[in-house]
């Protein structure tokens, strides 16, 4: 019951995270301009745009890696974090294998079992004694989204998951991403994949500096400014996109709740 | 046994080999050798700042060192100059101070090549404990922030977005920095102490699979060095910080050796 109260005072009340107002400069050149973003729990919502519009800044703003030049960024207290980097920085003199770094950090997963069963989901626990820095990149890549899940984040912040990921990885990731939703986990991702975007995504935010539009997937890509944003190419995605979906029967997210 | 000269020199340097190692694996992971040198070189400031408030040259040149790691991390986070640049500045400007300042000191002159090159024979009882606190002092510090420092040395903007702790335990790696620095400067002196913080745990590279077991393989190669050191020091009567270092770079290049040897004469497992 409690626990039925507490999703209801959460999907009509406070987010899990709040930026407004949100500004950023690199450099004296305005990255993003008043920007505003909210996630609840439970709802996955995906940042969409061209190359250097800001959408890896302001997911970075929001978790405290970069620092707003304006606005504020609100987080409920005790929010644990899991983030997924675009690109590890991990130097080569560094040894660490693929366990060692699912069991490092503040709030790491607890033991052996956890760690196993976390590289287990994600189909690569025979990788467990590997280095990390020898996996390829989608390997690397699913070591980095089960160390994110095994903390059991109330916020993930993937930034473009599925890069390196073939195509049962992408698959798999959006099925990931729709069981962590179910859990009750915001979830923000970067991405430039359509796909996944289309497939898992509730609401999507399309930024060039600013906030050029937001909706459900399905607005939002046949929405004027999105287009304007991203380029011829975004309609002939969206169209491949659909003639897949309509062969493999896949059902986008939006129809799926129309459905239950 | 702590009257014995020998015995206090090769306790004093077993204290800082100790220190010193895995703190070197932070400088190897975060590519901080040069930092290493411009803490360094800032001893010698240090140095003329103790004598002339008459203090403990080790606290005067921790102090100087942990004001340079300040400065740094301000100079790397508002600045607009290249870390490399921001370090040179700060190493060289130090260094010119200290030079100026000690110039004017009467009678340091001599002492200077103590100073430049190490002088752990002459270390006292009394520093030798300072020396044994500040070793479990940096131990105990280190071991709270390892998990951090160690995160945000695979990946910084990670170790941020999963908790608050790793900017503070990156501050607090650089204080320790110092302070050792500080330390070191008694055992191989200004010029090589980054030698004694690099060359151990560049050598436990090769053959460690795991962060922990780098830095306990590295501390092994320090005191290693360290004893084979100040040996061949007493044995061929040769100065002992620089016997030290060319102990270290010995260890080094067997272990390179060593381990080519075993990759060329074992198969490879697949």
């Amino acid at each position: 019951m409690s626990a039925v109260v507490e999703a209801l005072t959460d999907a009509l009340g406070r987010p899990i995270i709040e930026g407004a107002g949100l500004s950023f400069a690199y450099e004296g050149a305005t990255v993003l301009e008043g920007i505003d973003i909210t996630l609840r729990r439970g709802e996955i919502v995906t940042l969409v745009g061209p190359n250097g519009a800001g959408k890896s800044t302001l997911a970075k703003l929001l978790i405290g890696i970069l620092k707003a030049k304006t606005g504020a960024v609100e987080r409920q207290s005790g929010t644990v974090v899991g983030y997924v980097p675009q690109h590890l920085t991990l130097d080569a003199t560094l040894p660490m294998t693929v366990e060692r770094f699912m069991a490092l950090g503040p709030g790491g997963s607890g033991g052996r079992a956890a760690i196993k069963t976390g590289l287990q989901r994600l189909r690569v626990a025979h990788l467990a004694k590997r280095q990390l820095r020898a996996l390829s990149g989608g390997q690397r890549q699913r070591v980095l989204l089960a160390r994110a899940l095994s903390r059991a984040p109330h916020l993930l912040v993937l930034d473009e998951p599925g890069q390196g990921l073939d195509i049962d990885g992408q698959a798999e990731l959006s099925r990931l991403l729709l069981a962590e939703k179910e859990r009750g986990c915001a979830i923000l991702l970067v991405s430039h994949d359509l796909s996944l975007v289309l497939s898992c995504t509730d609401r999507v935010l399309c930024i060039d500096r600013t906030l050029c539009c937001a909706g459900p997937p399905e607005r939002v890509v046949s929405d004027p400014a999105y287009h304007r944003s991203l380029g011829p190419q975004a309609a002939q995605v969206l169209a491949l996109y659909r003639q897949q979906a309509d062969k493999d029967k896949v059902v986008p997210l939006a129809e799926r709740g129309r459905h239950a | 046994m702590l009257d014995d000269f020998f015995v206090r020199a090769l306790l004093a340097g077993l204290a800082v080999a100790l220190i010193a190692a895995p703190l070197g694996c932070f400088v190897v992971w975060r590519r901080m050798a040069y930092f290493g040198d411009a803490l360094a070189h800032s001893a010698l400031l240090g140095i003329a700042l103790g004598l002339f408030l008459d203090v403990e040259t080790l606290v005067s040149v921790a102090a100087v060192g942990a004001a340079m790691a300040i400065l740094l991390l301000v100079l790397r986070q508002r600045g607009r100059l290249a870390n490399d640049t921001a370090l040179g500045l700060l190493s060289h400007g130090a260094l010119g101070l200290g030079l100026l300042a000690i110039s004017f000191q009467e009678g340091l002159r001599l002492d200077l090549l103590g100073y430049l090159f190490g002088d752990i024979l002459a270390v006292s009882t009394n520093q030798l404990i300072l020396l044994a606190g500040l070793g479990v002092v940096v131990a105990l510090v280190l071991a709270v922030i390892w998990q951090p420092l160690l995160l945000s040395s695979v990946d910084k903007d990670l170790a941020v977005a999963e908790g608050r702790s790793a900017q503070l335990a990156e501050v607090v790696f650089l204080l320790l920095l110092a302070l050792v620095v500080a330390a070191a400067m008694k055992l191989v002196g200004v010029l090589l102490i980054t030698a004694l913080l690099l060359l151990p745990a560049a050598a436990a590279r090769g053959i460690a699979n795991t962060p922990e077991a780098m830095a306990l393989v590295a501390a092994v190669f320090g005191v290693g060095s360290v004893v084979l050191g100040l040996e061949s020091s007493l044995m061929w009567d040769t100065p002992s910080g620089p016997s030290i270092v060319v102990a270290a770079l010995v260890i080094f290049a067997a272990v390179q050796l060593g381990t080519a040897a075993a990759r060329r004469l074992l198969p490879a497992r697949h």
